[in-house]
Parts: C-alpha cells; structure tokens; sequence
C-alpha cells in the first residue's frame, strides 16, 4: 500500500516515513508548494524602489521578486525561457531590464521577453525560427499579492485570494504585529536538519514550549498557566498560539523536581536582556502563527521576527530568520529588541533548541518507517479553536490541510 | 624588541589564548578576554556589510557573556560537542584614543557526537583591543561569519 493511500482519521497518528520518504517529498514539492497554497516570497521593504529586485524560493523553484516602474511588484520563475539559465544571479539588485547571462535574452520586469540577442541572425543568416514569437516565450509569472509589507506569490490559478487565504483570524495578528511600517534588523539563515515538516509541527506545537526551552518557564516568558489560546484558520491550515504574560496563575506542575526545563534559582546577571516594554494594547507577550505550508510570524515580548521554511530534499531544510523593528521605535524600544533578540534564530536561548530537536528526531525514527507518532494531547480530531494551549491540536490543524492537498492519486 | 614591533606578536597570542580557552571547554574563561563594558557579537557577512544591528548573538557587557557560558552550563539543552579554533595571525587596522583596531581571519571545526569534525564556521573577527593593567583585552569582538547559514545551532561562542 502506498503511503499516499494513508486513511488519516483524526490525525492523531503520523506515519513517521512522512518525513523521509522521496515519493512523499517529491509530491509536496507540485501539491503542497506549487498548488493551492500562497508562498512568502519577500518583504516589501527589502525592494522598495521601481526595478529592486531580489530572488527567493517556492518550494526548490528559484524565483525572481522586483518591483515594477508602476510600483507593482512581480515575481516569475528565475529561469530563462530559452535553455533554464538562472537569469539573475545575484541575491539582490536594481534592474530596468532583466538579462540572462548565457545569450543575452533579455526581460522586462513584469516578465515579458523584450528582446533577443541576434534575432534577425548576422548579415541575414542564422537568427531565430520565422515562427517564433516573443510573447509566448517570456518568464513564468506567479500570482503576486501583498499584505501589510509581506509579499505571495502563488503558481495556482485556482487558489483564492491571499486575504481569503488567510482569513480574517490571521489577518487580524498580522495587522496587529506588522501593520506599521517596520525594518531589517537582521537576516540569518539556520540550517536544519531534517524534514521541513518537522520544523513546522515544532512551530505549531504549544505543548513543548515550555516543556523544551528551559528560558520559557524559568523566566515567565511563556507558561501554559498563562490566559491563551489556539486558533486555526478554516480547514487548519494556519494557527495562531498566544499568551497574556500578566495572566499567570501559580501552577504546582512548574516545579523544577518534575520539569527538566524549570531551573530554582537561575538567574541572568545581566536581566536587562529581558527588559520589554508593553509594545500590544491587547497585553499579548507570546504569539506564534503559522501561515501554511512554511512561513511564520512571531512574537516574542518585543522581538519580532518572521520566518520561512525552505525544504532542501527529505532530509534538510533551511531556515531564513528576518529580525524585524518599528521604523517608529524610540533608541530605548530598539535596545530592547536588540537585547530580546538574543532569544531567537540559530544562536537564540530559545530557538536553539528548536534546531537541534529537529535533527535528534530525524535520528530517531529511522528505521521506524511503519510506525507512528502520537498527537492525542488535547484530545483527537481538529477543532478550530482552544482556550487551551496544553493541545496538539494546531499540529493536527497542520496534517489536515496538508492531506487535503496530498490526497488522491493523480500526479 | 620594541613595544611597537610587539604588538601584532601580542594581539596574536591574546587570540590563540581566546581559541584555547573556548576549544578547551574553559568557557567561564572567556568572558574574561574582554573588558567589562565590551560589545561581543557574532553577525554574517551579509549582515556585517549592511550594517544590521541584530546579531546571532549580541552581548553588552561582560554579564552577558557569563550568561552566556552560565546557559551552556545549565539552561541550554544542545547536543555536547567542541570546537576547534583555526586563527590567523592578525592585521592591525589602524587605532586611536589607546584602542587598537585589528582583525584575523579563523576557522572554527565543530566535532559533534558523530565523532566526524567538520568545517563549522569560517570568518573573521573584527576588534577593538585596549590595554589595561599591561594586559590586551577586547573592548568589542565582532565575529563575522563568511557564510549566512548556522547548521542545527550555536550555543558555544566562536
């Protein structure tokens, strides 16, 4: 039986081969990357003026990002539409025209083939077939749509709109953490080692947060005793987790003789690196949001981040960490976020972790192709929403839209 | 010898004493490389050239560097494993006030459980260097790795 043929009932057992098998990987890269699901593809501020542009990701898939003369911004496949060069090379620049390297065709920036080098031929031999004809010959153009400063881009003629995709739950955290006009305070890539889909059940795993990462409950930054919750998007395809740092309640469980992660008595000597200021109305400290398949918003006190997933193969992925500010903060709300900042990405006291959970679970399933994990915490099933954050009902979220675009045997 | 000739032939045994101690595991060591306001911080290339303020790690101040090595000892949860500094000897970059401005490019090895030492990160440090009580310590270290991408995690400073 195929693993394509998984009945998965309630989600709350995932094969483990999900994460290895290149038959699975190799359908996620055209269903799940390719299809009816939008991709981030960059920040509008990293191209902010007519002809910036910048490459970026679907899936393996290179693709060009560039802002047009009517400031419109476009994106298209990165591969010349004459023999698959890659047509820009360098990660980022300013461009009129975009020009292949390798024979000199060259794009305008909404993807058009506007010339070609040679085409008449040389003292009127050689040159191009008489046939041939431009305009069917330009650079794959993707759907492009934008929301607060984050740039889509979607290969599915049939996907829905990008707001409708989120839906009104995830728009509301998006606008309530980047709807200001922010900045690049930093960009670092962590590289991951193992399947994509590990990262993502980690993003969207409420339970482990203050189970893992000892900086989480030690410090207050997050406990499940806090008021919190979990909301998935219809069909579970995103999720939002957060946390009311203010609404924490004493909880006897958070005692460092049963919780490997709660430390008596450690404390920082410069505490200053936990410093925040109430940056939310709302009072949230902690907000995590997952927008399908691999992308992330984060909040964390006053550190904003967003985060996008690559999968590089069943084995690796990459991930790309952007460490954003206000353009508005004050010098003191920017030092913060500096400090804070020392909580995430690759070398971050929490996030750290995340990357070497990722690798020892590659490690431990092997060889346990045929057997399952268990998502039952929180019960079964996928609801849309918990007053509960002790659930792994946003990691369940995740399997349900993933399967509804894997489903089915047609290629 | 004069103390001026000395000088590259003292910065670069202030930074094999630095790789020592970190690839020996005496990580409370460290901290005390560095003066007590000191700014360490590790950033990429790409981050460096574009002036990016937020680091892979940023210390203000030595407390944060013992914070630091107190997390590997006790908070972090991280596969063990150890470096290996490859440093070269340094170029002095200019220097005003009584601070000196040098940078030495390195590579740092990282032998994780496997047993296999791989190429962890290459880079180059670029520092702020003052003399106190006749000892070099660094007044700012910024590590600026060559490559944009961490593999798995950093909790071990480089």
């Amino acid at each position: 039986m195929s693993l394509l043929d998984w009945n998965p009932e309630d989600f709350s057992e995932i094969p483990y081969a999900f994460y290895s098998d290149e038959e699975i990987y190799r359908r996620e890269l055209k269903r799940v990357f390719l299809g009816e699901t939008w991709n981030f593809l960059a920040l509008e501020c990293e191209i902010p003026d007519a002809g910036d542009y910048k490459t970026a990701t679907v899936g393996e898939v290179p693709v060009i990002v560039v802002r047009d003369e009517t400031g419109a911004v476009n994106a298209m496949v990165n591969r010349c539409a004459h023999r698959g060069n890659l047509v820009c090379i360098d990660e980022a620049g300013n461009a009129e025209r975009l020009t292949c390297v390798y024979h000199n065709w060259t794009y305008d920036l909404r993807g058009n083939l506007a010339s070609i080098a040679f085409e008449r031929g040389i003292r009127g031999k050689g040159g191009m077939a008489e046939d041939f004809d431009r305009s069917r010959h330009g650079l794959q153009r993707l759907r492009v749509e934008t929301f607060r400063g984050l740039v889509f881009g979607t290969f599915s003629a049939d996907a829905p709109p990008l707001a409708e995709y989120l839906g009104p739950e995830m728009r509301a955290n998006i606008d309530r953490v980047l709807g200001r006009e922010m900045e690049i305070l930093g960009k670092f890539q962590h590289g991951l080692d193992g399947n994509w889909k590990l990262y993502i059940e980690n993003v969207r795993d409420t339970y482990h947060a203050t189970l893992l990462h000892s900086f989480f409950p030690t410090f207050g930054l997050n406990r499940l005793s806090m008021k919190g919750g979990i909301e998935l998007s219809e069909g579970g395809l995103h999720h939002l987790t957060y946390s009311i740092g203010a609404t924490d309640r004493p909880e006897s469980q958070y005692n460092a003789r049963d919780l490997r992660a709660v430390k008596d008595g450690y404390a920082l000597n410069a505490p200053e690196l936990l410093e925040t200021w109430p940056e939310y109305d709302c009072g949230t400290t902690l907000a995590i949001q997952s927008i399908f398949p691999n992308f992330s918003v984060q909040q964390v006190s006053n550190v904003v981040t967003v985060r996008l997933l690559l999968p590089k193969g069943p084995d690796k992925s990459v991930l790309i960490w952007w460490i954003l500010g206000a353009v508005e903060d004050t010098s003191e709300q920017r030092a913060m976020r500096l400090r804070q900042s020392n909580l995430i990405g690759p070398g971050g006291y929490i996030a750290m972790e995340d990357g070497a959970v990722v690798g020892w679970v590659r490690r431990g399933v092997v060889g346990a192709e045929d057997e399952s994990s268990v998502l039952a915490m929180g019960g079964r099933g996928v609801e849309r929403d918990s007053d509960s954050r002790c659930n792994e009902l946003s990691v369940r979220g995740f399997w349900q839209g993933w399967h509804g675009l894997m489903r089915g045997r047609a290629a | 010898m004069t103390g001026a000739s000395a000088l590259p032939v003292r910065i670069d045994a202030l930074n094999r004493l630095y790789g020592h101690a970190i690839d020996d595991g005496d990580y409370e060591r460290w901290p005390e490389f560095f003066v007590e306001n000191a700014v360490y911080k590790i950033t990429t290339r790409w981050n460096h050239d574009r002036a990016m303020p937020a680091g892979l790690m940023l210390c203000q101040g030595r407390a944060m560097m013992e914070d630091r090595v107190s997390a590997i000892r006790t908070a972090n949860i991280y596969e063990p494993h150890h470096y290996r500094h490859l440093i070269d000897p340094p170029v002095l970059t200019g220097g005003s006030g009584g601070t000196i401005s040098a940078s030495a490019g390195f590579a740092v090895y990282r032998t994780m459980q496997s047993g296999a030492p791989e190429v962890f990160c290459t880079g180059k440090y670029v520092d702020k260097i003052v003399e106190t009580d006749g000892e070099l310590k660094f007044s700012e270290r910024i590590v600026v790795c060559d490559g944009e991408r961490i593999d798995t995690m950093i909790v071990i400073p480089l």
